[in-house]
């Protein structure tokens, strides 16, 4: 039997060795054994070469599943991020038109219509609403997951907000239930968070209260807690979190407090929900850091700190049908109701506890339930808030020193400090008259909140029901403050008009707008200017200053008062009757542009000729002599570009053979102003006049022979340096 | 309603306009050429804005009606309408024509229709703001009142 064997030799001279041994026997012709052959070869570098291409498939193989893992993470990411994109993106294309449709039944309601017609509207604008209301839930659910929602901090009152939504929840509320908030001593006037997100969990909660309670009542309760045990610091800070309120009164209330929160907490958790895990604490601009620092310095409380941290504990009970224990675990995943009987009973879409467990959880916080079925439920959720410490210091009414910063709460103190509220069923009721859409009923239900509250100052509470749309937010918000600026403001009408010439002395007519003035000529010069800071709690920034102003009547105008004296304008008009007047060429085939810049040139004193296109602007330079050229860029037949070309070429050459060669038949001699032989045409300056578009951009101007360019829209400013540059 | 009540309105309804974007400080301009010697002029211009953008939606809707759309000239039609709407200051009409346009170049029917709705939307919106708006400063007037001059900072 022939036989192969590999022998490893270790020399010294060349190291590891391996010889192939091969033997096998020798047969006689007999067949007989006589001998064996062998033979042997040196297969080193071949075994090398084997083993190495073992480690490479090897390798390969590891490789190889590696990146299908990959792949497959890569591909399910990918799915699931276009799958959200898709949501998100649908939920905005939906979003639009609906809006529309919601926009136009608006107007639509501003228009005569006889009462079924209104009504039929109504039930389309509510309609409309829910869903935009259900669109914006899809959406806030795919941001918050997706990690894009920002937290805002901004300083608000908690009892004002309890207060409002129970305002807002009582105005709608359609079954005889008793309302009530009670927001205990020991919670700050003011915190710093959220307000926007917390207003929308509490609306949540506190409609779904409602919804699922058909006697009895549905209440808030705002109390201070120590810090709970989910929280990231340790344990030794606890206690300590909780004296960010600097009345001593506090403390013994505080231990109490710790004794009977965790035993209730322990007592909600009953269903499972484990106060585990370290908790996001909220992201504010720099992310992490603040409640840290809050809760290191707490422990030298007397040192002067900018803010500590509170932890507010919310609940909002109702004496409702209740839910079984068997839902509980359910109750905060997205799209699931107690059953399926629920579902179809009381409606609603299921997203708005999943929206609040997220937010509160992205505050920092958690929110809980616990339930008995048939008697009620109370949810609860706990938060920190920062506070601010000099605004804190309301709460001490018995200290003088602090009445300076109190200068602010004068006014409100009753609200700020009144922390029980109740709308018992029907009272309210009275005061809202069913008219026209819910918009109105709304914008009731806050200026009657307001009454006492005067939020001038560095108050920034967006008082809008959730949810509504941003641009409604906007708009209510303004009103709002604009009230409370109306209320301090003199409107009187006499503007600064520093550009004006005076044809009619007499002629007042009563349409002319905000140009008058009174009777007496030394009128009140009373300047009056109110700063209305709007903060605005989306992510538009916008900062507006609204001054409506008077200032002093100009001497001219007195001058006009009394009839027929020449005010230095009209003089100056007058001279420019004389022949000096500049001729100015407008070049534009958009009507409303025409208006638009011919007004202007008017007011500045000069009257233009206008052409609609290259065409007729080419013929209007041969027949008359133009000191200045208005062109517009884009135009039907020839373009400003070309007209401009042709143009120049003429004053090269001296003859409008270019002109002639696009078409434009060269005008007839005596017409022609210009000796071609004489005198070089003068150059006329021809301003651009460009929409910024890319194909109008400023050098392809300057190519064509333009001396200058303006960009639409044509303000006055423009035009007026314009003039000053280019008229002699 | 007394002329400061009704005078009061005006203040704010003009305000929320642009701070939600309606307008945008081209008005404002408009505003201001509009004197003893042009006493009407807001109303014409937005009146001729009016006519000119309906006359132009109606060019679009037909345009993009077509079996074989000619891009070239329903762009050349929300060119007028840009144009028109940035003039009068606005706003909104004004970018939702700028979005309409880079779809144009696309040749993207799909989006060009939606364009088309959402410019009809934002024009019917500032349409009725602005008639709104110019029935308050009428009945001020009427009432004897003068319509106060307001200045935005932004």
């Amino acid at each position: 039997m022939p036989a192969k064997r590999e022998i490893t030799f270790e020399t010294e001279l060349f190291g590891s060795k391996t010889f192939l041994i091969y033997v096998e026997p020798v047969f006689s012709k007999a067949g007989e054994t006589i001998g064996i052959n062998y033979m042997g070869m040196d297969i080193t570098d071949q075994v090398r070469k084997r083993e190495r291409m073992i480690k490479i498939r090897e390798e390969i193989a590891v490789q190889k599943a590696k990146e299908t893992e990959l792949n497959r993470t890569i591909h399910i990411t990918e799915e699931t991020m276009r799958a959200k994109q898709m949501l998100a993106t649908m939920s905005h294309e939906i979003r639009s038109p609906l809006s529309g449709v919601v926009s136009m039944a608006e107007i639509l309601a501003t228009t005569k219509l006889d009462r079924e017609q209104r009504q039929l509207l109504n039930v389309m604008l509510s309609s409309g609403d829910l869903v935009l209301q259900l669109i914006n839930d899809i959406l806030d659910l795919s941001k918050v997951e997706s990690g894009v929602m920002k937290l805002e901090a901004t300083k608000f009152r908690p009892r004002e907000v309890v207060k409002h939504v129970l305002q807002t929840a009582a105005a709608s509320l359609q079954k005889i239930l008793t309302l009530e908030g009670n927001v205990a001593d020991d919670v700050p006037i003011e915190v710093i968070g959220d307000v926007l997100r917390i207003r929308q969990i509490l609306t949540n909660l506190i409609s779904n209260a409602i919804k699922f309670t058909h006697e009895g009542k549905v209440g808030v309760k705002l109390y201070v807690v120590p810090e709970p045990p989910f929280a990231k610091e340790g344990s030794q800070h606890g206690s300590d979190g909780s004296t960010a309120n600097q009345t001593t009164t506090n403390v013994p209330k505080e231990e109490t407090c710790t004794s009977t929160s965790q035993t209730s907490s322990d007592q909600r958790g009953f269903h499972g929900k484990k106060h585990e895990g370290s908790c996001q604490n909220r992201s504010q601009s720099e992310p992490g850091t603040p409640v840290m620092n809050g809760k290191i310095d707490v422990t030298e409380e007397q040192a002067e700190l900018p803010e500590t941290t509170v932890w507010i504990r919310c609940d909002v009970y109702d004496t409702g049908i209740g839910i079984p224990e068997n839902a509980l675990p359910t109750l905060f995943k997205k799209y699931m109701q107690v059953s399926a009987d629920h579902a179809r009973k009381y409606g609603g879409t299921g997203l708005g506890l999943a929206i609040c467990k997220q937010l509160v959880e992205l505050m920092g916080g958690r929110l809980t339930v616990s339930s008995r079925v048939h008697c009620g439920s109370t949810f609860t959720f706990i938060l920190p808030y920062k506070v601010s410490l000099s605004c804190d210091h309301s709460d001490d009414s018995d200290d003088p020193d602090d009445l300076s910063d109190m200068d602010d709460h004068g006014d409100s103190d009753d609200d700020a400090t009144n922390g029980f509220f109740q709308f018992q069923p029907r009272t309210l009721g009275s005061l809202f008259s069913s008219n026209g859409s819910s918009r109105t009923q709304k914008l009731l239900a806050h200026n009657i909140g307001h009454v006492n509250s005067h939020k001038i100052n560095g108050f920034s509470e967006n008082y809008c029901s959730f949810p509504t749309s941003n641009g409604q937010a906007k708009e209510m918000d303004l009103v709002e403050d604009a009230c409370s600026v109306a209320e301090a403001l003199e409107i009187s009408s006499e503007p600064e008009c520093s550009f004006s010439h005076s044809p009619d002395h007499d002629s007042e007519s009563a349409i002319c707008r905000g140009r008058r003035h009174h009777n007496d000529v030394n009128a009140e010069n009373k300047v009056s200017s109110i700063d209305v800071s709007t903060y605005s709690e989306t992510s538009r920034e916008v900062d507006v200053k609204v001054k409506i102003s008077e200032p002093q009547l100009p001497a001219e105008r007195q001058g006009r008062s009394d009839s027929g004296s020449q005010s230095t304008l009209n003089t100056g008009q007058e001279v420019s009757n004389s022949i000096s007047k500049p001729k100015i060429l407008l070049v534009e085939d958009n009507k409303i542009n025409v208006l638009v810049t011919q007004s202007m040139m008017k007011q500045l004193g000069h009257t233009i000729d206008v052409v609609n296109n290259g065409v007729q602007a080419v013929r209007a330079v041969q027949c008359h002599s133009y000191d200045l050229v208005l062109m517009d860029v884009c135009m039907p037949v020839m373009d400003g570009l070309q007209a401009t070309r042709l143009i120049r070429s003429f004053e090269e050459t001296g003859n409008w053979d270019a002109a002639a060669k696009a078409g434009i038949e060269r005008p007839s001699p005596s017409s022609d102003s210009l000796q071609p032989d004489c005198t070089p045409p003068k150059h006329i300056p021809i301003i651009a006049m460009t929409a910024n578009a890319l194909s109008e951009s400023a050098e392809e101007c300057f190519a064509n022979g333009m001396d200058s360019f303006v960009s639409k829209p044509v303000t006055f400013q423009k035009l007026k340096e314009c003039l000053e540059q280019y008229l002699p | 309603m007394e002329v400061g009540q009704m005078q009061r309105r005006l203040v704010d309804y003009t305000k929320s306009l642009f701070m939600e974007g309606f307008l945008d400080a081209q008005f404002l301009q408009l505003q201001q050429l509009q004197d003893e010697s042009n006493p009407d002029f807001v109303v014409e211009v937005v009146s001729l804005f009016f006519d000119d953008s309906e006359k132009l939606l109606n060019d679009l809707t037909m345009a993009l009606d077509q079996p074989n759309v000619d891009f070239k000239k329903v762009d050349a039609h929300v060119h007028q309408l840009k144009g028109s709407s940035s003039s009068i200051g606005a706003q909104r009409v004004k970018n939702a024509c700028i979005a309409f346009r880079s779809f144009c170049e696309e040749q993207n029917i799909d989006a060009t229709l939606r364009c088309l709705q959402q410019v009809k939307q934002e024009y019917y919106l500032v349409k009725n703001k602005l008639e709104t708006m110019l029935r308050l400063e009428q009945q001020i007037v009427a009432a004897g009142g003068s319509i106060p001059m307001i200045e935005l900072g932004f």
